[in-house]
């Protein structure tokens, strides 16, 4: 096990290298302009410098608050939401539907009714990534409860629990890594949907804000690709946070 | 305790389970249910356990009708895996249920551990489910209805997956915790030689549709014993007369 787990880091590693030695060599030798595409130790260098600077941590700050609250409203909403309608067996086909219908709809093409219904740049960023994350968790979870062994709240039943003491022992547990699946694909989106409604609606602060500074005077590519970095290493850390909660909550689902 | 009259059920899709069954268990008696494979004995079991409405007669439970789920029930499923919640170790798997008796959270785990050492599971309680074989599996959800002090105890083929052993060892723990607290059994299997052996009365159903073929008394000493229960002659009579209905049905 622990052989296999640095082997796979050292291929990742590899992988990792093997690109950034590439990108590095493609601008060195000027196979890419330099201007529009810096050498990527070039854009490392920036990312690390950036992560001292108190002005740029602010922006990140801003985006992270408003994602996360977002995704936190979201799951509020979609999870009891979904219990109610998944344990409805009418509601349940009929939700699914309306959801399957609502949820192709970019978030982003909502952006401009947003800024028109809420003004406010950041009320503007925190509904259109809780609107953009309510889907994926509340599809989840209502696939998730189908997923629910009927002889498992059968057993329960057949002890004398109530629906609500089924609903609560049996299906929510049951369904649960299901949600926690909706919940890391909510958080990818919703890191989109945040930037791009920082980039669309504008506002004080945000990663989004950031890098359209960074347009401005001739525009700075190296500080682009940094900032467009650094949303990336919050996607990546909220994804390997989640997966660690479920390797470990739902160890029974391994089997 | 028990009674039920003129019992019968169709599914939805027209498929005929069960058709005038007559059956009824006094108080602390141990009944067991032979009978060829889709004979609608788990329809039955689901019947009484008040889980499926049956589209024909009435279960009477203490003179009152089944129309839900009983009090003081436990049922011990067939497929015991799908039956035992992945998430919750062995012994809080058996704990649970144990709410619906309203004991402090103390009481309910040492009850569940006192239940799972019944059944020889002590050294297994704070495994999750797929940690153990399927044998074991079975002892815990037998471990579970035991811990759960029912008046009525439905189990449906609940020895089917242990080694002979343990097998031998689970009838005579059945035996022993039957006189308790006036349990009522009605027990599902598909081996005669054991519906002899732990049973007060062996009933034989039909094939399907399922109705009472023959409903024998069984009048062997008490305790009994896996050798000496086993060669009496009385025994083997019976094992052969249950054997012989099971045939014609």
């Amino acid at each position: 096990m622990a052989a296999d787990r640095a082997r796979r880091m050292l291929l990742g590693a590899l992988g990792v290298l093997l690109v950034l030695g590439a990108l590095e060599t493609a601008s060195r030798t000027g196979l890419v302009d330099t201007e529009s595409v810096p050498p990527a130790t070039e854009i490392l260098a920036r990312a690390v410098e950036m992560a001292g600077d108190g002005e740029f941590g602010g922006h990140l700050g801003a985006t992270v608050g408003a994602w996360l609250t977002g995704v936190l409203l979201a799951v509020a909403f979609a999870v009891p939401a979904g219990l109610i309608l998944g344990s409805v067996p009418l509601l349940d086909r009929a939700s699914l539907i309306v959801v399957e219908l609502l949820r192709p709809i970019p978030s982003v093409a909502l952006i401009p009714l947003a800024i028109l219904v809420f003004a406010e740049p950041a009320r503007v960023e925190r509904s259109l990534v809780c609107y953009a994350c309510l889907w994926p968790i509340l599809l989840n979870t209502l696939y998730g409860l189908r997923e629910v062994d009927p002889l498992a709240k059968e057993t329960l039943r057949s002890f004398g629990f109530g629906p609500l003491s089924v609903l609560a022992r049996v299906s929510l547990p049951s369904a649960a890594p299901f949600v926690l699946t909706g919940v890391r694909i909510a958080l990818a989106v919703g890191l989109v949907v945040a930037v791009s409604a920082e980039l669309r609606a504008g506002g004080e602060s945000g990663l989004g804000i950031y890098l359209l500074a960074t347009q401005s005077g001739g525009g700075r590519p190296d500080l682009m690709l940094a900032g467009a970095l650094w949303a990336g290493v919050l996607g990546l850390v909220a994804n390997g946070l989640l997966v660690g909660v479920e390797r470990r909550a739902f160890r029974w689902r391994v089997r | 305790m028990l009674e039920i009259k003129a019992l019968g059920h169709t599914y939805a899709d027209g498929h005929r389970a069960l058709t005038g069954i007559d059956l009824g268990l006094e108080r602390g008696e141990l009944v067991c249910l032979v009978g060829p494979s889709g004979c609608g004995k788990s329809t039955l079991l689901r019947c009484i356990a008040g889980l499926q409405r049956p589209t024909e007669g009435t279960v009477l439970l203490e003179g009152q009708a089944v129309e839900r789920v009983p009090d003081g029930l436990a049922v011990v499923f067939q497929d015991y895996t799908r039956s035992l919640f992945p998430w919750l170790s062995v012994r809080d798997n058996v704990a649970l249920v144990l709410r619906r008796r309203g004991l402090a959270r103390a009481a309910r785990r040492a009850a569940a551990e006192e239940a799972l050492e019944a059944v020889g599971l002590a050294a297994a309680a704070r495994k999750y489910p797929w940690q153990l074989s399927g044998g074991m599996q079975q002892r815990a959800a037998i471990a579970r209805a035991l811990a759960y002090r029912p008046q009525l105890l439905l189990m449906d083929e609940p020895f089917g997956s242990v080694d002979a052993q343990t097998r031998e060892d689970l009838e005579d723990l059945l035996l022993s915790v039957r006189g308790d607290h006036g349990m009522t059994i009605l027990l599902v299997t598909h081996d005669i030689d054991e519906s002899v052996y732990v049973g007060d009365r062996v009933v034989v159903l039909t094939g399907a549709p399922g109705s009472v073929h023959t409903d024998l008394p069984v009048r062997l000493p008490s305790p009994r014993d896996q050798i000496g229960t086993r060669e009496d002659p009385a025994f083997v009579a019976l094992r052969a007369e249950v054997g012989r209905a099971v045939r014609r049905t």
